[in-house]
């Protein structure tokens, strides 16, 4: 790493001669940023090679073995050992905190996005509703955590799932509505008219031409706050208490402190955390892509 | 429409913000009824604390070292995958997986990995990794600043590769008529054009960087001996490990305060969306 720095830092490395630039632009070699690119894919891989790997050997081969040499005897021991352990229980709890606070958060974000870009230029109401979730944008969640434990306390909701999901929904909001509005302002406002027309009501519009024009938007946003709930730390932290109630990434801190002798079945359990995030993401790679490039490039 | 999301907001966004300036002036242990009002004792026990500025210096720390790790190299790979559409796919999807990992799972793996008895420098017999690295304040902190980096500079990269697509190709083909070379096109080129690309950047990992907790907590617990112990971390050991309510809510009202004029400085420097700041935190 730092060889790319100081190398880019004197420039002898980046100067290609004048002749080379004739060629068209796409086809030029970058060398710096290539290297730079590949040197840090090689950061990136190492570690996860690192976690997989780990987590098929058995405890002593993980002692006695080059640490980036493939298992000698490859085993499923340590799944099975964290899946005998509690591991289900937490996973359910994950499940149903990120689907229970993600559905409602993007449905409710929907509708609020359809409301703002349909009614703002007459509602002077929506028009400040849309300024308190960007204001939203920039609050951050651990500042106002000390209130939100206080308040689930009121609520007697403190040490229960449903304290996890009700701030999270909160916290989903500002940037799914910022999102949703976005992609919905794009839609023709003839497409609104049309529809208006053949005497459909704002709710028939709402889900019938918003929703599916809507649809790559609502993939985007799914998956990133199902990316965010899921490995959500602090919130199960301060709002639970007891193991019942521990999602992963809460399971994973105390595993670790629990069978810190036995780092092939962390390792299986991270590996297992991160499996469904994975297949989601697989899944909507190319939409959660264009939307966050889109969104951040310019 | 809009009011089942104004409602959910409001109660755990917007009535917490208030509810935090609130509590500063309270004194409330975090379990028992009683909170009562104690006017600005909180405000001077945090102001007065030692810890307070070293906690600040901590997250500017982090921040400034995070941030000049992450831009540089970020933008370099940025350029690179923009113009190169074979690894940008490949790279796309591999750089994506430091994302999709909890920070406590991340957290998790690198104090195994660094482990100066069984870790990778052990293992392989690196002695320069032999070290102790979470175990030493400096180290401790360059290991955070190393992690942070390895989670976002591959989203950095992204954002980087999006904003090198959108220069026009008509600005580089002018400037090789007029015989500049590759460095001198991406100094006077790629750069200046990358200007609100690289405010968005570096906004959300400035911004950010105040947020930093699960990382920090599961890698080093704020230590050793308070190296690492950042505002976020600051607040919740106060708060909820203290028992201090009163002055965590103080010190949780800086961070705000210190997020907010942070996003609005980085603004005036010509960035236009400051608003997206949230995201690398939460």
């Amino acid at each position: 790493m730092t060889t790319v720095l100081d190398s880019r830092a004197t420039g002898k490395v980046a100067g290609a001669p004048p002749a080379r630039s004739k060629r068209p632009r796409i086809l030029q070699y970058n060398f710096l940023g290539g290297l730079a690119g590949w040197l840090w894919l090689l950061v990136v891989i190492i570690p996860i090679y690192w976690i997989v790997i780990t987590s098929f050997k058995l405890q002593n081969d993980y002692y006695d073995t080059s640490p980036l040499a493939p298992p000698a005897n490859p085993t499923l021991e340590n799944y099975r050992f964290v899946l005998e352990n509690d591991f289900v229980r937490y996973f359910f709890n994950s499940v149903i905190v990120t689907v229970g606070s993600v559905v409602p958060a993007v449905v409710v974000s929907f509708m609020a996005a359809y409301a703002i870009v349909r009614g703002s230029a007459t509602s002077r109401f929506l028009r400040s509703v849309n300024s308190v979730f960007l204001m939203g944008l920039a609050i951050p969640l651990q500042a106002v955590i000390i209130p939100v434990y206080l308040i689930i306390i009121k609520l007697q909701m403190y040490d229960t799932l449903g304290a996890i999901i009700l701030p999270s929904i909160a916290f989903a909001i500002p940037l799914s509505v910022l999102v949703l509005s976005n992609f919905i302002r794009d839609v023709p406002k003839e497409l609104f008219e049309s529809m208006r027309m053949d005497g459909a009501t704002e709710w028939g519009t709402l889900w019938r031409l918003a929703l599916p024009l809507t649809r790559p938007a609502l993939v985007t946003v799914t998956i990133y706050q199902g990316l965010q709930v899921w490995n959500g730390f602090l919130l199960p932290l301060i709002l639970t208490q007891t193991p019942e109630q521990r999602t992963l990434p809460l399971a994973l801190a105390s595993f670790q402190g629990q069978y810190s002798v036995n780092i092939p079945a962390v390792l299986a359990s991270v590996v297992l955390t991160t499996l469904p995030i994975l297949t989601l993401y697989i899944i909507g790679r190319r939409q959660l892509l264009s939307g966050l490039t889109a969104g951040f490039g310019k | 429409m809009a009011w089942p999301a104004l409602i959910a907001f409001t109660i755990f966004g917007i009535v917490p913000l208030f509810g935090v300036v609130a509590l500063s002036f309270t004194s409330w242990n975090g379990i028992s009824e009683q909170i009562s009002l104690t006017g600005l004792d909180s405000w001077k026990t945090v102001l007065s604390d030692p810890g307070l500025p070293h906690a600040l210096w901590v997250t500017f720390l982090i921040m400034a070292l995070s941030w000049l790790a992450q831009t540089p190299l970020s933008i370099l790979i940025g350029v690179f995958i923009a113009a190169h559409k074979r690894y940008r796919a490949l790279l796309a999807v591999l750089f994506f997986i430091p994302l999709l990992l909890s920070q406590a799972a991340i957290a998790i793996t690198y104090k195994m990995l660094l482990d100066p008895n069984f870790g990778l420098g052990a293992g392989l017999g690196f002695e320069f990794l032999q070290q102790n690295w979470l175990g030493e304040e400096n180290l401790a902190l360059g290991v955070v600043v190393f992690v942070v980096s390895w989670q976002w500079i591959p989203f950095h990269s992204l954002i980087y590769q999006g904003g090198v697509r959108q220069i026009p190709a008509s600005m580089y083909e002018a400037a090789e008529i007029d015989g500049a070379g590759r460095v001198r096109q991406f100094f006077s080129i790629t750069l200046p054009q990358l200007k609100y690309t690289i405010i968005t950047s570096s906004t959300l990992m400035v911004v950010g960087s105040l947020t930093f907790f699960d990382l920090i907590w599961v890698l080093t617990a704020g230590g050793p001996s308070d190296a690492t112990r950042a505002l976020a971390v600051d607040m919740y050991q106060t708060g909820f490990k203290a028992a201090l309510m009163g002055p965590a809510s103080a010190i949780a009202v800086i961070l705000v305060l210190v997020g907010l004029g942070l996003a609005l400085l980085l603004r005036r420097l010509g960035g236009r969306d400051a608003t997206a700041s949230q995201l690398e935190g939460a």
